[in-house]
C-alpha cells in the first residue's frame, strides 16, 4: 500500500467525525509577534541567515505590497483580512541533533503518527542523526518518495536528499537552497512570479519562511517522485510557501504536493508561491491534492487559500503540466497557468475543485502562448454540493507570433443538489489567425434516475455518488501519479459525505 | 417468492396501481402483459423501490420480507433485479467497475466474501461467452453511446452476474431486433430452475415464444384483470386488449 493511502486510513481511523484531517499539535513555537512591518520582515530574514540580497528582495517586495489592494474580481466573498492581526513567522522549537526518537517532541512525533508516516520515516523527519541514510534503503516501503515536510513554516527534515544528489538533483527547503545554491536561487526567484504580479504574491515574496526547491540538472530523469506535506499548526500563523522548481534542458521532474491542515475556528490565511522553469525538452509534472480545512457547514472558519502557481516552459519542446484536486479550504483562489515561451511547448490543467457546505472556490488557469506551435489542454471538472459556489475562471491568450498555436479547453459542471452554483468564465484572446481554440463546456446534475440505477444494483446512495463523481472526473484523476489518484478518490468521497438526501 | 396484496400506488397523487393481487412462486416465471398506460412500469419500480412512487395500500413480501419497506439496494442484496426499459447512462464509469462494486455491494450485505478483480474478470467473462457478448462491453462506460440493443444486453450481462433471486424485466423486448430478443431470452432461460422466479413485463407475445412463462397477466387500469397460462398470451395477440380494457374500465 503507497503511502498516502496509508495516511489517509490512519488518519480516518483516528477521527471519526466531521473534517476527518482536524488534529492540532501543541508544540511550543518559536514566534514572532503579530504584525507586518520592515522590523518583521528582518527578524525573518536574520532567523533564517539570509544573504542581504535576498533581505533587499523582501524588503522591495513589502513596499510595493503597500500600495497594492486586495483582488476583488474573483467570485468570492469573505470578512476583510487584518493583515497586521498575523504572526509571520513561527517555528518549532529547535533541539539540536536528537540522538534518537526518544530525545524528539513526543507532540510532534504523535503528530507523524496521525499522518501516518512510517516509524522509521519519523526519525528521519524529526532529525534524529544518521536517520536518513538508514530510511533511504532501509525497508524500501516508500523508497520511490522523497518528502520534505513542512511542518508549519520550518522543514524539519528532508529525506532522500543523498539519494536523489548522487543523481544530481538538489531537492531541499528553499531557506538551505538560498545558502547552499545562492546562484542557483538568484538566477530564477521572482522569474515566473514576479514580486508584483499580484497582492499575494507580493505578501509572499515579502515574507516567504519556507518551501522546497528543487533543481534537476540537464538530461537528468529525477529518479523519484517528489512530495511535499505542508501543514498550518500555529494559531493565526500565515503560511507562505515559495516553492522554486528548475528543470534544465532534457530532464523531468514529478513533484507532488499534499495538504491537510488541522481543524480550528478562525480564518487562516494561506498565500503560496510556486514558480516552475522548464529549458529546452524538459517536463514537469506538479500534482496537488489540496484537503485545507474548509470551515464548518455553517460557513465558519476554513483556510483562504490565495495561491500564485505559474510555470515558464522557456526551452523549445519544453512541457509544464498542473493537475489538482482541490476539495479544502474554505476559499479558494488559484490559477496554475503555463507561460509558453519556447516553440512546441506544451502546457497542460487538468482539475477537479469540489465544493461543499459554504465553500467558495474560484479556479481555473492561464495559457499563454508565446512562441510557435505552442499547445495548451485544459480540462476542468467542478463539482458543487450544498450552498457552495464553483466558479472556472479561465484565461487562453495567444499571441501574435504564437503561429500554430493550438489549445482545447474542456470545462465541466457537476451540481448535487439544488441550492449550490456552477460557474464558468473562460476568456479567449487570439491575436494570431493561424490559432486554433476551441472550447466546450458542459453542466450536469447527478440525476436521480443515476442514483436510482446504481442503487437497484445494490449500491448505497453514497456509493452511488462516488462512483458517479469519480466517473466524472475520470480524466483528470488518471492524470495523477497512482498513489495520489488513490487518495484523491478518498479525498472525493469523504468530501461528499452526506451530500446527498 | 413474491407476494403482492392489494398493492395501491400513486406518483404525483396520480393513482396508477389500483390494487393488485399477484402470487410468483419461487422457481416461476410469470408475464405481465397489458396495453400502454396500464400501470406495468409503475409496478415494476414500486417493487424496486423508486422513491418517486407512493405505496397507498397494500403490501409486498419477498421471502416473507416487507419488500416495501426495504431500501433499494436491500432488495438488490436481497435477490430482486430490475431489467431496466430504459437503462441509464453512467459517463466515466467503467462496466466492470460497475458491475463488481455493485456485485460486492450484494454480497458485503449478505454477509459473503467479496470478489477480487481477478474473480471478477473470471465470473464476467464466463458469462460473456455465454450470452455471445463481446468482450468490450465491460471495458464500455455504462451505457454511454450504447445502442438500444446493447443497453438491453448489458442489463442481462448485469443479471447475469448479479444471479438475482427475482428478475423484472421491464419491457426489455421493446426496441429489439430478433437476434437481441433471442440473448434476452437465453440469458433469462439459463438462470431458470428452482432458485430463480421473474416477472417478464411486456407489451406483446413476441417475447414470450421464446421465454415460456408459467403464468400469464394482464393488467389493466391499475389491475390485473385475467390471469392465465401461456395460451392466454397467444390468444390476446389475436384479440387485442380492446375487451379487457372495456371490461376494466
Amino acid at each position: 500500500m503507497s503511502a498516502v493511502t496509508e495516511t489517509l486510513d490512519t488518519v480516518q481511523s483516528v477521527t471519526q467525525s466531521g473534517y476527518k484531517w482536524g488534529f492540532e499539535t501543541t508544540i511550543e513555537m518559536d514566534m514572532a509577534p503579530k504584525g507586518l512591518n520592515e522590523d518583521i520582515i528582518r527578524l525573518i530574514s536574520a532567523r533564517k541567515g539570509e544573504p542581504s540580497w535576498l533581505l533587499d528582495w523582501r524588503l522591495k517586495a513589502l513596499a510595493g505590497w503597500r500600495q497594492m489592494e486586495e483582488p476583488h474580481w474573483a467570485r468570492v466573498e469573505h470578512h476583510a483580512i487584518d493583515y497586521q492581526d498575523l504572526h509571520y513567522y513561527a517555528a518549532p522549537k529547535k533541539k539540536a541533533g536528537p540522538k534518537s526518537l526518544d530525545e524528539v517532541d513526543p507532540e510532534l512525533l504523535r503528530t507523524y503518527e496521525k499522518l501516518g508516516i512510517p516509524l522509521k520515516e519519523r526519525a528521519i523527519l524529526a532529525g534524529v542523526e544518521g536517520a536518513g541514510e538508514r530510511g533511504a534503503d532501509g525497508e524500501g516501503r516508500r523508497s520511490n518518495i522523497a518528502m520534505d515536510a513542512v511542518f508549519d513554516s520550518v522543514s524539519v527534515a528532508t529525506t532522500f536528499r543523498s539519494t536523489l544528489m548522487k543523481a544530481g538533483v538538489i531537492f531541499c527547503p528553499i531557506s538551505d537552497a538560498v545558502r547552499e545554491y545562492p546562484d542557483l536561487v538568484r538566477q530564477y526567484l521572482g522569474t515566473v512570479v514576479p514580486m508584483a504580479d499580484n497582492f499575494f504574491a507580493a505578501l509572499n515574496s515579502a515574507v516567504f519562511t519556507d518551501g522546497s526547491f528543487c533543481y534537476v540538472p540537464k538530461g537528468v530523469r529525477c529518479p523519484m517522485e517528489l512530495s511535499t506535506y505542508f501543514r498550518i499548526n500555529a494559531r493565526n500563523t500565515g503560511q507562505f510557501e515559495r516553492t522554486l522548481i528548475i528543470a534544465d534542458a532534457g530532464s523531468y521532474v514529478s513533484y507532488l504536493e499534499g495538504c491537510t491542515a488541522p481543524q480550528r475556528d478562525e480564518n487562516q490565511l494561506h498565500a503560496a508561491v510556486v514558480e516552475l522553469i522548464a529549458l529546452d525538452d524538459a517536463q514537469i509534472k506538479y500534482s496537488t491534492v489540496q484537503n485545507w480545512y474548509p470551515g464548518d457547514a455553517e460557513g465558519r472558519g476554513g483556510v483562504y487559500n490565495f495561491v500564485t502557481k505559474r510555470g515558464a516552459c522557456r526551452g523549445a519542446r519544453s512541457k509544464i503540466s498542473w493537475t489538482q484536486v482541490e476539495t479544502g479550504s474554505a476559499i479558494t483562489w488559484k490559477y496554475p497557468s503555463c507561460v509558453l515561451l519556447g516553440d512546441d511547448s506544451v502546457g497542460e490543467f487538468y482539475s477537479v475543485a469540489v465544493t461543499t457546505n459554504c465553500q467558495q472556490a474560484d479556479t481555473g488557469t492561464k495559457m499563454i502562448h508565446i512562441g510557435r506551435n505552442t499547445k495548451s489542454t485544459i480540462v476542468s471538472k467542478g463539482i458543487s454540493a450544498g450552498r457552495s459556489n464553483n466558479t472556472y475562471r479561465g484565461l487562453v491568450r495567444i499571441l501574435p507570433k504564437a503561429a500554430g498555436a493550438r489549445n482545447h479547453t474542456q470545462c465541466d459542471s457537476l451540481l448535487i443538489g439544488d441550492a449550490c452554483g456552477a460557474h464558468t468564465v473562460p476568456y479567449i484572446e487570439s491575436r494570431n489567425p493561424t490559432a486554433k481554440v476551441e472550447h466546450e463546456a458542459t453542466t450536469s446534475k447527478i440525476a436521480d434516475d443515476q442514483l436510482f440505477y446504481c442503487r437497484s444494483r445494490g449500491l448505497s446512495e453514497e456509493d452511488a455518488v462516488n462512483l458517479i463523481v469519480n466517473g466524472f472526473c475520470k480524466e483528470v484523476l488518471k492524470e495523477l501519479p497512482m498513489e495520489f489518484a488513490v487518495e484523491a478518490q478518498k479525498l472525493l468521497a469523504v468530501s461528499l459525505e452526506g451530500s446527498v438526501g | 417468492m413474491l407476494e403482492i396484496r392489494g398493492l395501491a400506488a400513486s406518483i404525483d397523487d396520480k393513482p396508477i396501481l389500483q390494487g393488485i393481487d399477484l402470487t410468483v412462486p419461487q422457481g416461476e416465471v410469470h408475464a405481465i402483459m397489458g396495453p400502454n398506460g396500464s400501470g406495468k412500469s409503475t409496478l415494476a419500480y414500486v417493487l424496486s423501490g423508486r422513491e418517486e412512487y407512493t405505496v397507498t395500500a397494500g403490501g409486498v413480501t419477498f421471502d416473507g420480507q416487507d419488500l416495501l419497506a426495504m431500501a433499494p439496494e436491500a432488495r438488490a442484496a436481497a435477490g430482486v433485479f430490475l431489467a431496466f426499459q430504459y437503462p441509464v447512462e453512467l459517463p466515466g464509469v467503467g462496466n466492470a467497475n460497475f458491475l463488481r462494486t455493485a456485485l460486492n455491494a450484494q454480497r458485503r450485505a449478505r454477509g459473503e466474501a467479496e470478489l477480487d478483480a481477478i474473480q471478477f474478470l473470471k465470473l464476467a467473462r464466463g458469462e460473456l461467452r455465454r450470452l455471445a457478448i463481446a468482450d468490450d462491453m465491460l471495458k464500455r462506460n455504462v451505457n454511454v453511446g450504447f445502442s438500444g440493443g446493447e443497453k438491453k444486453r448489458n442489463e442481462i450481462l448485469q443479471m447475469a452476474i448479479l444471479r438475482p433471486r427475482l428478475a423484472i424485466l421491464d419491457e426489455t423486448d421493446s426496441g429489439l431486433d430478433i437476434d437481441a430478443l433471442k440473448i434476452v431470452a437465453e440469458g433469462v432461460n439459463a438462470l431458470r430452475g428452482p432458485d430463480f422466479s421473474a416477472l417478464v413485463i411486456t407489451h406483446y407475445q413476441r417475447l414470450l415464444d421464446h421465454i415460456v412463462p408459467d403464468r400469464v397477466h394482464v393488467l389493466a387500469g391499475g389491475r390485473i384483470v385475467r390471469s392465465g397460462g401461456p395460451e392466454l398470451a397467444r390468444e390476446l395477440e389475436a384479440t387485442g386488449y380492446a375487451d379487457l380494457v372495456a371490461e376494466a374500465a
